[in-house]
């Protein structure tokens, strides 16, 4: 085997090897940089000053509950509206719209992927937030809500995009054989074709919501930026601070290597194991039911 | 361990071109966000034979204004070459007194424990107002209320007053407006504003302030939400907002601020900004220092939103 090997073969396949295994580096690179400048900070601020609810960093107030709940309220207000709504629009795409409107709607939903952020969050600012204010009587249109409304404008063209590929793998045979067993076509859809892209649809939603949770420019613009803790219900409708916009805000003035300068890469880390369980969350399900899947089939 | 999980799709042409249509998009975006942030920069101009070069460090409100000062006076004078950096009003005053640096920046006066620690180590620092700031508490145009003292402002952004019912507006909430913790309008407003000056006072902004990443963010807000309260640099103000009368105390005169009402020091939320240097400056340096308070400098300084010195 070996000597049939030839030299272009063996350098793709380890270029291809170093490619893969450089993710994992690059992970790691950025986790130890992250623990090395956010680490400090446990040991300089009391770890009960950082469970308070007061942030302010000029005069050592370092309470990281406000962020965390600020980001927390606005990325679950997303999902709730991104992954309705983007998975209908994609069941729609793949699955009921004629071919033409396919043709169409397709590359239109992309094209909204590819807007940049600073953009819709000045649309958000000048346009959206006015118009929260005046229908829904809050004191200020910049709210969590606002917030919410456009990082799901953000996370819906990837959901339906991945999502809209996914339901389109699943063979043509399986919806022959619901409709052929009687099933009406509301039926095919939910029943078969839905379940059978579970793995392909379960990523969409992850990476809609891996990018509104990450997204900064736009929160940054519309959320208000008032570190109050998101406790009541119509917290929703006030402004709050999430963790991106206040690393994106401050960031760019602390002098390095101070509290605030470690304090901010907490937030970081914070961040880092959100995305972290939300992924490894999302790859026990779908793991789960493949078990499951060929546990059945078998 | 977990699987990666794929989506299957066959690659067809027409994804292909979708692709690379998305791509071209996203290159657009990229490209046109690089090419606003590449400031254009001047033409290198040939280092001349010898070149004085002035170290200028200091306040960080200035830090803007101190580098149109800069790029101005090196365009006309290519022998001279000005190192402008920012880092706050007490690490300018530092190197003052260290003698690293020749002309420090200061949006405050010098310290007597500063004057001391100079004075030992050599140093006697010399005090020029180079501009003035004034910074203006603005609402929307249909907000009743047009006048308010420092102790009710006070009140207002440190949460003890909600409503403008009780300055005597309408029965509206009140949205606090002010700019990120890292700006020095911020600091400025936090020590005279809410804290009346009184350094042992630990009053803070209510939780429940908007801090905008940018004036724009400020006055964007206050043209539409009759709701909202702000405040920012007088340059920053424009006509579609209106500005607060502002009293030091109960019963005291009610001033809008203006170049006027600022250089009588009538207004009561402005300071002087001052550059600092080493005895009575000589050479390039006092060229410089009498070019920053000539007409050209004071230009600038208008057009940066400050108030002129003179």
């Amino acid at each position: 085997m070996k000597q049939n090997r030839n030299w272009p073969e063996l350098i793709i396949e380890s270029l291809i090897r170093a490619t893969g295994y450089s993710a994992i580096l690059f992970v790691a690179l950025i986790l130890i940089f992250l623990l090395r400048e956010g680490l400090p900070a446990l040991a300089e601020v009391k770890f009960a000053d950082l469970f308070s609810n007061r942030w302010y960093p000029i005069e050592a107030h370092f309470g990281l509950l406000p962020l965390i709940g600020g980001s927390l309220i606005v990325t679950l207000g997303a999902a709730l509206l991104a992954v309705p709504f983007g998975l209908a629009t994609a069941i729609f795409i793949a699955e009921i719209a004629p071919r033409w409107a396919r043709e169409v709607l397709k590359p239109l939903v992309e094209i909204l992927g590819g807007l940049p952020s600073v953009v819709l969050g000045f649309l958000g600012m000048l346009a959206l937030a006015p118009l929260i204010r005046t229908t829904l009587n809050t004191p200020t249109g910049l709210t969590a809500f606002t917030g919410s409304l456009l990082l799901a404008g953000m996370a819906v063209p990837t959901l339906v995009s991945v999502a809209e590929d996914a339901l389109d793998a699943v063979p043509k045979s399986y919806r022959d054989a619901a409709l052929a067993l009687g099933a009406t076509k509301w039926q095919t859809i939910w029943r078969v074709t839905v379940p059978a892209a579970r793995s392909g649809v379960l990523t969409a939603i992850m990476l809609g919501i891996g990018r509104a949770i990450g997204e900064t420019m736009t929160v940054m613009m519309v959320t208000g930026n008032a570190a109050r803790l998101p406790t009541t219900l119509n917290s929703f409708f006030l402004p709050v601070r999430t963790m991106t916009a206040t690393i994106a805000a401050e960031m760019g003035e602390v002098a390095n290597g101070s509290v605030h300068y470690h304090v901010l890469f907490t937030i970081g880390i914070v961040l880092f194991l959100i995305s972290f369980v939300v992924n490894l969350t999302a790859s026990a399900v779908v793991f789960q039911q493949r078990k499951r899947a060929e546990r059945l089939l078998s | 361990m977990f699987r990666p999980y794929t989506i299957g799709k066959p690659a067809s042409a027409e994804t292909h071109l979708y692709d690379r249509l998305r791509r071209f998009v996203v290159l657009l975006a990229v490209l046109s966000f690089l090419a606003a942030c590449a400031a254009p920069s001047g033409p290198a101009s040939p280092a001349p034979e010898q070149v004085t070069t002035i170290v200028n460090k200091g306040s960080d409100t200035m830090v803007n204004l101190a580098l149109a000062w800069a790029e101005a006076y090196g365009a006309a004078h290519p022998g001279v070459r000005l190192s402008v950096t920012g880092g706050g009003s007490g690490t300018g005053l530092a190197a003052l007194i260290n003698g690293t640096v020749d002309i420090a920046n200061a949006s405050r006066t010098i310290k007597a424990e500063e004057r001391t620690s100079a004075e030992a180590n050599g140093i006697d620092p010399t005090e020029f107002i180079v501009a003035r700031d004034a910074i203006a508490v603005i609402v929307n145009p249909n907000n009743p209320v047009s006048q308010l003292t420092l102790p009710q402002l006070a009140a207002i952004y440190s949460g003890r007053i909600t409503n403008w019912r009780e300055v005597g507006g309408e029965d509206r909430p009140i949205v606090l407006l002010s700019r990120e913790t890292n700006s020095g309008t911020h600091v400025y407003f936090l020590e005279h504003v809410l804290r009346l000056g009184d350094t042992k006072n630990k009053t803070l902004f209510s939780p429940d302030t908007l801090l905008m990443p940018s004036s724009e963010g400020i006055s964007a807000e206050v043209r539409q939400n009759p709701n909202a309260i702000g405040y920012d640099g007088l340059g920053y103000v424009t006509d579609d907002m209106k500005t607060i009368s502002v009293a030091a105390q109960e019963g005291g005169l009610y001033v809008l601020p203006t170049i006027a009402t600022v250089n009588d020091k009538t207004y009561p939320v402005a300071r002087d900004l001052y550059m600092y240097t080493h005895g009575e400056p000589s050479g390039a340096i006092k060229d410089y220092l009498d070019w920053v308070l000539g007409p050209e400098a004071q230009k600038i300084v208008a057009d940066l939103g400050f108030v002129p010195a003179k």
